[in-house]
């Protein structure tokens, strides 16, 4: 799967919504919700980060920014890479998660290129917006039907990974439907986007729920999505001194 | 032990995890990715078959050192990408970590509580 094409290394096909895509209007109105978006982050963050947690927001951007570089084969001349919203967001929380995609994506556009920069708005709506926020109320919503232990945290991020990447394609559509320069039927692009983003949404779900695992192995206290459990544990077995 | 020697090995047993995930991160970026598949991602294969990918312009950033997860000047392929992406992790790491530290609750002298 990995050998045949690539003499030269491929790093140039990674892509975000690219300039040219929506019509200036669209691109204007994405541009306006996510500045209105990140602003509500940088406040939303404020509760989500301290001493602690702040460093591994820096780490997990880094991460992030590495595996999108890698793109996994998902078929038919097709290939995927991780968007990163449910792995953010499980780790650092929803709030932070959307400054982490949003760094990614503004290092991504302005210094590689990788998505337009009139397009930096829709990208950052997309995969920052709706990636982590559809994720993150999905593991909240998985966490809850499932055992408070700490092994349901990693299929809370996988499963919050699997619906996040089709709830963006869905979004991008309805951008497309919006402002899309092309004339070409909606339901075209809809069932394209959908359909190979679902494909996409399973790399990401194996990928976020493997990482998500490792950390709470090593270090549940770091990870964000897992405090509610941690601290109903810590109620229970009050008298064992739990360090912090 | 004390109170602020447990806290300082909790802080170094932090800085070790986060080294480590940096670490996979930085192999990752800067040797991984050259072997991640070449094949459009899904946004630009649908693109492509739909038959929009031609709306698509080159953004202003194109002619920038780094464009393409390439380093501008440097030949070989798997050097290029590779040194692109360390950079890229870098950047990002400084970016994002700095961001998050300058929003962090502070919590005076008691962090780890």
């Amino acid at each position: 799967m990995l050998g045949s094409e690539i003499p030269g290394g491929k790093w140039g096909d990674t892509m975000h919504v690219p300039d040219g895509f929506l019509d200036v209007p669209t691109s204007l109105a994405t541009g306006v919700i996510a500045a209105v978006g990140v602003g509500l982050a940088l406040r939303g963050a404020r509760n989500e980060l301290n001493e602690r947690t702040a460093p591994l927001a820096g780490v997990v951007a880094a991460f992030v920014f590495a595996t999108q570089m890698i793109n996994f084969p998902v078929g038919a001349g097709t290939s995927g890479h991780l968007l990163g919203g449910a792995l953010a967001a499980a780790l650092v929380g929803p709030w932070t998660g959307v400054l982490v995609i949003t760094v990614v994506l503004f290092v991504q556009a302005l210094l590689f290129a990788d998505g337009g920069l009139t397009a930096l708005g829709t990208n950052i709506t997309l995969m920052g917006l709706v990636g982590v926020g559809v994720a993150w109320l999905v593991i909240v919503a998985v966490r809850r039907l499932l055992p408070k232990r700490l092994s349901s945290v990693p299929i809370a991020a996988a499963s919050g990974a699997l619906v996040s990447v089709p709830a963006a394609a869905t979004a991008f559509t309805v951008l497309f439907a919006v402002g899309g320069v092309a004339d070409i039927p909606v339901q075209t692009v809809f069932a394209a986007m959908v359909g190979w983003h679902s494909l996409i949404g399973i790399g990401e779900a194996i990928i976020t729920g493997l990482v998500v695992s490792a950390v709470v192995a090593t270090r549940p206290d770091l990870v964000f999505a897992a405090r509610p459990i941690l601290e109903a544990t810590e109620l229970e077995i009050r008298q064992s001194g739990v360090a912090a | 032990m004390s109170q602020q020697t447990a806290a300082a090995a909790g802080s170094r047993r932090t800085r070790h995890f986060l080294l480590v995930f940096l670490g996979a991160a930085l192999l990752i970026a800067g040797v991984v990715s050259f072997y991640a598949s070449s094949h459009p991602d899904g946004l630009e294969f649908v693109a492509e078959s739909t038959g929009f990918l031609d709306t698509a312009q080159d953004s202003p950033a194109a002619g920038g050192p780094l464009a393409d997860y390439g380093v501008a000047g440097v030949q070989n392929a798997r050097l290029s990408g590779g040194l692109a992406g360390i950079i890229g992790v870098l950047v990002t790491l400084l970016l994002a970590g700095g961001l998050a530290w300058a929003l962090r609750r502070r919590t005076g002298t008691n962090t780890e509580a």
